[in-house]
């Protein structure tokens, strides 16, 4: 094995030396305004104020929605680590584990590798479309996480019509992918993004009567709503998914199809398609797409722990994990949920494009019909139903 | 409420020039890509409104459904764009007929509106019944053989527009899942005596 010597600079170097101690200058003053705000009484003033003004209340939601978002691009790094070190367990390999200790930092140099890459741009693609694809997607896959209830209370925006909502953003998000395919003027991408556009929208369909019986049951659009109905004295047992577990499973597999997991990722199929819509993007313009990729993967796994796991609801009903923090139940169902995504891509082969269609409209759809009438008659005949 | 009209100005001046860029964008995608924005735009229109229910449901519809596969069918078209400015001057003169009758109608909407028609009804519902629940209760109580009637007008349309483009090709071989899944050795495997030098 040959062996490259470093070449060490021999003078130190002189702008890092400069940058080094600038930073250590501005680090102290951060640390004194720190001290001096939450210490000398200005916390509080500013806490009051974010409350009574109007644009207190504009700083707040910005404030808010930032934090938000650091949490959910943490929230992907962390995803894509766990995804890879799970599939190389399966697969019986390490996983990454050159970068940092464990390969921690893994996500964080591909990362850096992204962002300093140069943007090819083909010469044949319509330049606009093309830039402006990745930038919708990434929008509107951060976008729905203004109305998740993280923890009792904890929505950006609890509004009357969060599923509608939800619903809405998570099927414009397909523009991204058509736009992409469209402007790359490329043959897989097209191919790809037809696929993509059939596939949502099919599977939207199933998604849609699946999320209507729970509506039924929980009598509210509203998300916060929809887990406190589902806070009964049964504890997990009350949660949607038993009472309705045939659509669970349903909006499940639906959920990967939506978010082009395997089995159902025919869109980026690299056997067919090599990487279908995402073939001419590279660097910064991949990173966004490929962080959308991981954004609906977290919005889709929230969604089934609100819709089927109860939210931020303690498993069982009584004193010593009712005192656990919502936030930190809902962050162990989630993941869960996570978990399942990434088992089912390491388990199970690809699908072929028509059964796919067949599941979409001839099994599921026909099922979760079924379902809505059912569960609306039984809801109805018991008088279980909430009335308004 | 200042929030509230800067933001109506902003829906509004992007709708209106997002419908101006739908007519006079060169690239058809691009007109349709602009469609899509007039949507939302309208969208953000109803949310000022009150009315979050509609502007969900025309988000959800039309721009998460019909407009893409109004997309695909543009994308997909090869439009030649000489053909199509070709007839431009000889269609000028209904075209001009038809867009002034059509300002005319909304001026006169616009000189004779003295607010809503039955401020009771148009008004957003308030207390503890929700937009969604409003709507409803309207449209499944007191239009409920109304609603009905579209129901089954729409499925006729359904039952028409799959009668008339499914065809069985005759020749295609077809995957039954049912006979697959209900096959086993017995059926499956057929053991034959062939006799030498015959072949089957």
């Amino acid at each position: 094995m040959t062996s490259v010597t470093p070449t060490r600079p021999t003078r130190p170097n002189l702008p890092l030396l400069i940058a080094a101690v600038a930073g250590v200058v501005v680090l102290a003053i951060v640390v004194v305004a720190l001290y001096a705000f939450f210490f000398g009484g200005g916390a509080a003033a500013f806490g009051r104020w974010m409350y009574a003004s109007a644009l207190g209340v504009f700083v707040r939601y910005l404030l808010e929605s930032l934090l938000l978002l650091v949490c959910i691009l943490l929230s992907t790094a962390v995803l894509i680590y766990a995804e890879r070190k799970i599939w190389g367990s399966i697969h019986l390999r390490r996983g990454p584990n050159v970068v940092g200790p464990w390969g921690v930092l893994q996500p964080f140099a591909d990362f850096l590798k992204f962002i300093l890459k140069e943007p090819i741009i083909p010469a044949g693609a319509n330049k606009g479309v093309f830039l402006f694809a990745p930038l919708v997607s990434v929008t509107l896959a951060l976008a729905a996480w203004a109305v998740i209830p993280v923890a009792d209370g904890w929505a950006i925006s609890d509004i009357n019509v969060g599923v509608l909502y939800l619903f809405a953003v998570s099927s414009l998000g397909v523009y991204g992918v058509i736009m992409a395919g469209w402007a790359s003027n490329s043959k897989y991408p097209l191919m790809s993004a037809l696929r993509v556009a059939a596939q949502m929208v099919s599977y939207e369909v199933s998604i849609g009567f699946v999320i209507v019986t729970v509506l039924l049951c929980a009598g509210s659009l509203n998300l916060t709503d929809i887990v406190h109905a589902q806070d009964t004295r049964w504890g997990l047992l009350g949660w949607y998914w038993l009472p309705l577990l045939p659509m669970f499973v349903i909006f499940f597999v639906s959920a990967l199809a939506e978010t082009n997991r395997p089995p159902f990722d025919l869109a980026e199929a690299e056997s067919e398609l090599v990487a279908g819509y995402m073939v001419e993007y590279s660097a910064s313009l991949f990173l966004l797409q490929f962080l959308t990729e991981l954004v609906a993967i977290l919005t889709m796994s929230s969604m089934t722990t609100i819709f089927f796991l109860g939210g931020w609801l303690s498993p069982l009903p009584f004193a010593p994990f009712t005192w656990v923090p919502g936030v930190i139940w809902f962050l162990v169902k989630a993941w869960s949920v996570v978990f399942m995504f990434s088992f089912v891509k390491a388990f199970v082969p690809r699908y072929r494009y028509d059964q796919l269609m067949r599941l979409g409209w001839k099994v599921f759809l026909p099922i979760s019909l079924f379902m809505v009438v059912l569960v609306a008659g039984v809801l109805e005949a018991t008088g279980w139903g909430v009335h308004h | 409420m200042q929030a509230q009209a800067v933001f109506f100005w902003i829906f509004a001046a992007a709708l209106v020039a997002s419908a101006l860029a739908v007519v006079s964008a060169r690239n058809p995608v691009h007109s349709v890509l602009f469609l899509i924005l007039a949507f939302v735009d309208a969208a953000g229109l109803f949310l000022l409104m009150g009315a979050e229910f509609l502007g969900m449901i025309l988000v959800v519809v039309y721009v998460g459904a019909v407009a893409v596969l109004f997309l695909f069918v543009v994308m997909l078209l090869d439009v030649d764009f000489a053909e199509l400015k070709q007839g431009f001057v000889r269609y000028l003169p209904i075209g001009a007929v038809i867009a002034l009758f059509v300002a005319g109608e909304l001026g006169y909407v616009a000189v004779t509106w003295n607010g809503s028609p039955t401020p009771a009804a148009a008004a957003a519902p308030t207390g503890s019944l929700t937009n969604t629940a409003a709507l409803g209760r309207v449209l499944y109580t007191h239009y409920f053989y109304f609603f009905q009637a579209a129901g089954m007008i729409l499925l006729t349309a359904m039952i028409g527009a799959i009668v008339l483009t499914l065809r069985h090709k005759p020749g295609v071989k077809r995957q039954n899942i049912a006979a697959q899944v209900a096959r086993t050795p017995a059926t499956g495997v057929e053991l034959r005596k062939v006799p030498s030098r015959a072949g089957l």
